[in-house]
């Protein structure tokens, strides 16, 4: 709720900026962890439209938050005119309300997904625990680190990943990997709400032997003071966590932006900006700028969401919903 | 008509009355309407789950806790700085206010790096078996972290204008220290302690970003039931978020009240001592 006057404040200034048919003004609501990637894509994609609409300005203001925190500020009137978030079931609550049309995902190539990441773990230095893949992480003594998935978008992967992972060994099926997960949480001390504050608990407190987490933010962490704690384990097997984008088309349409909304978004897939996205850690969907970030980004097998779970609105129901299965096997039972 | 005594009563009035409606009872109407959402079955299904159970006991049971040790604590930390004259000693007053300016976030995350098995007072206590970070009794901490300050600002204004002469007097009389602090004293400061107590309280009840940070959030263990409603938001489930925020707010009420009326008895009970 204290964001309210915060969301005003923006909405004023949004549509108070000049009203100028050159002078345009986009604003992208986007979750916590894409600060440095989107002041990097933003300048690119700001020159990018200049040097090729001659005259015209493009300004681009940002909002960053829990994922599932930016749908509802947008479901609730933040005017975004696009939105970038961290999975598709926070969009959809979004085009639930009308506000873009359902079946957006299809609109872009990719799953609307410009750019992936994958769900790898964050071990202390030289791995003393011997950490190798999912199932090292149920063994006695062994302290996991993962947000919780009920609060954080980017712990729902977390929890796919490693059901995925279950479902897949053999003889796997929902009840081992029920069994699985439950005894998983069980070596879960602390559940953060935020995906931000798990890694904080994990690598500033000293808290547990392994941090599950994205593969960029692992990266990063990596590459932050301190960051030589840590080594990068991947397991063999990992969920494709896919954080989608989308234009939001009843206020593009009211501000009168659609038109470089939709390049913008465009512009997500274009080399410049796969290589920015690389840079920052995500995985680019080109093959050729893979192929060039192939040190960054090791070799892992992968399952996708659709593969296994169907959609978010499945997944969602099925694990996450009141009462669903993370809340019958999460810590604390 | 009958002329008022106070100039301007129907202007001050019609003003509190709409201040009031916008800043409360209108968001609280907000709420029920919200909440209405769900039913009566929903709610019943919602207050038998031993999950809200267990994080309403928490947040109740927890401030309760600190709202008593912040009285106990306050009084004695109010005492020493009216009382006594010693260096540093408005240094120490104006640190009794940090807890207010503070982004509870702030604060949240400073004492989980001090209590943390890796923080300064963590890396001692955790090998004795005491665990603070990632317990209820760091839930605890947060909440008398931030209602500290209640108690010793709601105290001090009593304490000094409290009358030396009444004490001498007792003392005159034949009184010992503690006939003298538990018959003269303590009366007299009950009802602002109480007040204290309720800030203290109500503080502690509703408190949620100092909290999360060194809680840990089990669900029925560490879990605090303001974090239970920020997980029905994130579920778009505004009914019963609302629904659990109204129930929050009532039980709030019926404390406040019981402590309003515990103030009024002990203050009738104060007078003969005045």
């Amino acid at each position: 709720m204290k964001l309210r006057p915060a969301l005003f404040a923006l909405a004023a200034t949004v549509i108070t900026a000049p009203a100028l048919a050159k002078d345009v003004t986009l604003l992208n609501v986007s979750y916590d962890p894409t600060r440095e990637l989107y002041k990097a894509l933003n300048t690119a994609f700001v020159a990018d439209w200049k040097a090729s609409h001659a005259g015209d300005s493009v300004t681009i203001r940002m909002s960053h938050g829990g994922s599932g925190k930016q749908a509802r500020a947008v479901v609730d009137g933040l005017p975004a005119d696009v939105v970038t978030l961290a999975l598709a079931y926070d969009i959809d609550a979004v085009a639930d309300r009308g506000l873009l049309a359902k079946d957006w995902q299809a609109r872009l190539p990719d799953n609307a997904s410009p750019y992936t990441s994958t769900i790898v773990f964050l071990v202390r230095k030289g791995n003393p625990k011997g950490i190798r893949d999912w199932g090292d992480l149920v063994k006695p003594g062994i302290q996991v680190v993962t947000p919780n998935p009920k609060t954080s978008g980017g712990a729902r992967w977390n929890f796919l990943a490693a059901w995925g992972y279950a479902l897949k060994q053999p003889g796997g099926n929902d009840d081992t990997a029920k069994a699985f997960v439950k005894a998983l949480f069980q070596h879960v001390p602390v559940l953060d709400t935020g995906a931000r504050g798990a890694t904080n608990t994990f690598a500033q407190r000293g808290m547990g032997d392994v941090l599950v987490a994205w593969e960029n933010e692992a990266l990063l962490a990596k590459r932050e003071p301190g960051g030589d704690q840590f080594d990068i384990v991947v397991p063999s097997i990992t969920i494709v966590a896919e954080p989608p984008v989308a234009v939001v088309d009843k206020n593009a349409a009211a501000h009168g932006t659609t038109e470089v909304a939709e390049a913008y978004l465009k512009f997500l897939y274009t080399p410049q900006a796969q290589e920015i996205e690389a840079r920052n850690f995500y995985r680019p969907r080109s093959p050729e700028v893979a192929a060039k970030y192939a040190s960054q980004f090791p070799q892992v097998k992968t399952f996708t969401l659709a593969e296994v779970f169907g959609d978010w609105r499945k997944a969602q129901a099925k694990f996450f919903a009141d009462g669903a299965l993370f809340d019958q096997v999460g810590p604390g039972n | 008509m009958r002329r008022r005594v106070l100039p301007g009563f129907g202007l001050s009035l019609g003003y509190t009355l709409t201040w009031l409606c916008l800043v409360v009872l209108l968001p609280l109407a907000a709420l029920a309407w919200k909440a209405s959402g769900i039913g009566f079955e929903g709610v019943a299904r919602l207050f038998t789950s031993p999950r809200t159970l267990s994080a309403l006991k928490l947040s109740f049971g927890g401030a309760l806790l600190a709202a008593m040790a912040n009285v106990v604590i306050g009084l004695v930390v109010t005492w020493a700085l009216v009382r006594y004259r010693f260096p540093g000693r408005r240094l120490l007053d104006a640190l009794i206010d940090l807890p207010f300016a503070l982004p509870t976030a702030v604060a949240g995350i400073a004492l989980t790096a001090i209590y943390a098995p890796n923080g300064w007072l963590g890396q001692w206590l955790v090998p004795l078996g005491i665990k603070v970070a990632y317990t209820p009794l760091g839930v605890l901490l947060a909440m008398v972290f931030v209602g500290f300050p209640f108690v010793v600002r709601t105290l001090q204004p009593v304490l000094q204008s409290l009358e030396r002469d009444v004490e001498e007097a007792a003392e005159s009389l034949g009184a010992t220290g503690a006939q003298t602090f538990l018959r003269v004293i303590l009366p007299t400061l009950v009802p602002t302690l109480l007040t204290g107590f309720a800030l203290s309280l109500a503080r502690g009840v509703g408190e949620y970003g100092s909290v999360i940070f060194i809680a840990g959030n089990i669900p029925n263990r560490s879990e605090i039931a303001p974090l239970l409603i920020v997980q029905r938001l994130e579920e778009f489930d505004y009914a019963t978020a609302s629904a659990l925020g109204i129930v929050m707010l009532a039980f709030s009420l019926l404390l406040l009240v019981l402590v309003a009326t515990l103030q009024r008895w002990t203050r009738r009970w104060a007078e003969p001592a005045t």
